[in-house]
């Protein structure tokens, strides 16, 4: 894995190779295949995880229902964690004053596809995976990201079937934005928690 | 049999390096940790990744601080961990 791009190349020549053994016997459809991958892609972007964050910033009740169960929650706001493939828990990290949290998955790319769309490179990156759980603030300063020294840092390695998303803090100066306008400020990164919002 | 916890309890990590696949990553092993919540039943890969028949037991999360498990930094790491790979610490 240490050279990611030919791992994705070789990994991506593979699945291309099961597929088309799939569809020479008759086991999968790939008109059926494409279209069912398209539907759920065109629900998943970082659109749906700031529409859902925006609501939680507007809407305390949600917030706390979000927090306390996501996947339950999540359809308030018009998302899910299921869109046509097994849907997988989703748990919400909330950022305060005093306490950030960032999330990684150390054994491999393990991300909340559905909320968040496709994940970006770096996140994929053996530097980001293998380093970010033994010095979050250090990589994050690299990032852009200076963390106060008295705001408590949680890393969360996605390392089983649990999928995470990071709720950011409302920024300031915002009391007057509506729901849309806020969710038009949230960031894919926001949301991994390598960023501020 | 794998023991059942409750959130807040302390626990360890095993201390294994198996020959194949395992879900408990080299930097969290035989660390002490405190659960911070079961999150469901799940196979674990480390016995389906070898064709084995594959219960599905509790996964939970783990919080360690980063001292515990690296020796330095002032951060937490959570760690979702199979139960077969935790022990109970009185």
């Amino acid at each position: 894995m240490s050279e990611h791009h030919g791992g994705d190349a070789a990994v991506a020549a593979r699945v291309r190779h099961v597929e088309s053994l799939l569809e020479a016997r008759g086991l999968v459809d790939a008109v059926e295949l494409d279209r069912a991958l398209e539907a759920f892609l065109s629900r998943s972007s970082p659109a749906t995880g700031a529409r859902v964050v925006a609501r939680a910033w507007v809407d305390d009740g949600f917030r706390q229902r979000l927090l306390t169960d996501a996947n339950a929650a999540l359809p308030e706001a018009g998302a899910s964690m299921g869109g046509g493939l097994q849907e997988q828990r989703l748990k919400v990290l909330e950022n305060t004053s005093t306490a950030h949290n960032v999330v990684v998955c150390t054994l491999c790319s393990c991300y909340p596809i559905a909320v968040l769309g496709p994940s970006p490179t770096w996140y994929k990156s053996e530097a980001y995976r293998s380093r970010v759980v033994r010095e979050p603030r250090e990589v994050l300063r690299e990032m852009g990201y200076e963390l106060p020294p008295e705001v408590a840092v949680t890393v969360w390695d996605a390392s089983a079937e649990t999928r995470y998303l990071v709720l950011p803090q409302r920024p300031a100066g915002t009391e007057g934005l509506d729901e849309a306008a806020l969710a038009a400020l949230v960031t894919r990164n926001g949301m991994i928690g390598v960023a501020a919002v | 049999m794998a023991e059942v916890f409750g959130a807040g309890d302390r626990v360890r990590t095993a201390r294994t390096d198996p020959p194949h696949h395992t879900r408990l990553p080299r930097y969290a092993r035989g660390a002490v940790g405190t659960v911070v919540e079961p999150q469901g039943t799940h196979p674990l890969p480390d016995d389906r990744s070898r064709g084995l028949a594959a219960e599905p037991q509790l996964v939970y999360t783990v919080r360690f601080a980063a001292r515990e498990l690296f020796g330095t930094g002032d951060h937490d790491v959570t760690v979702d961990v199979w139960a077969c790979h935790l022990e109970g610490i009185r």
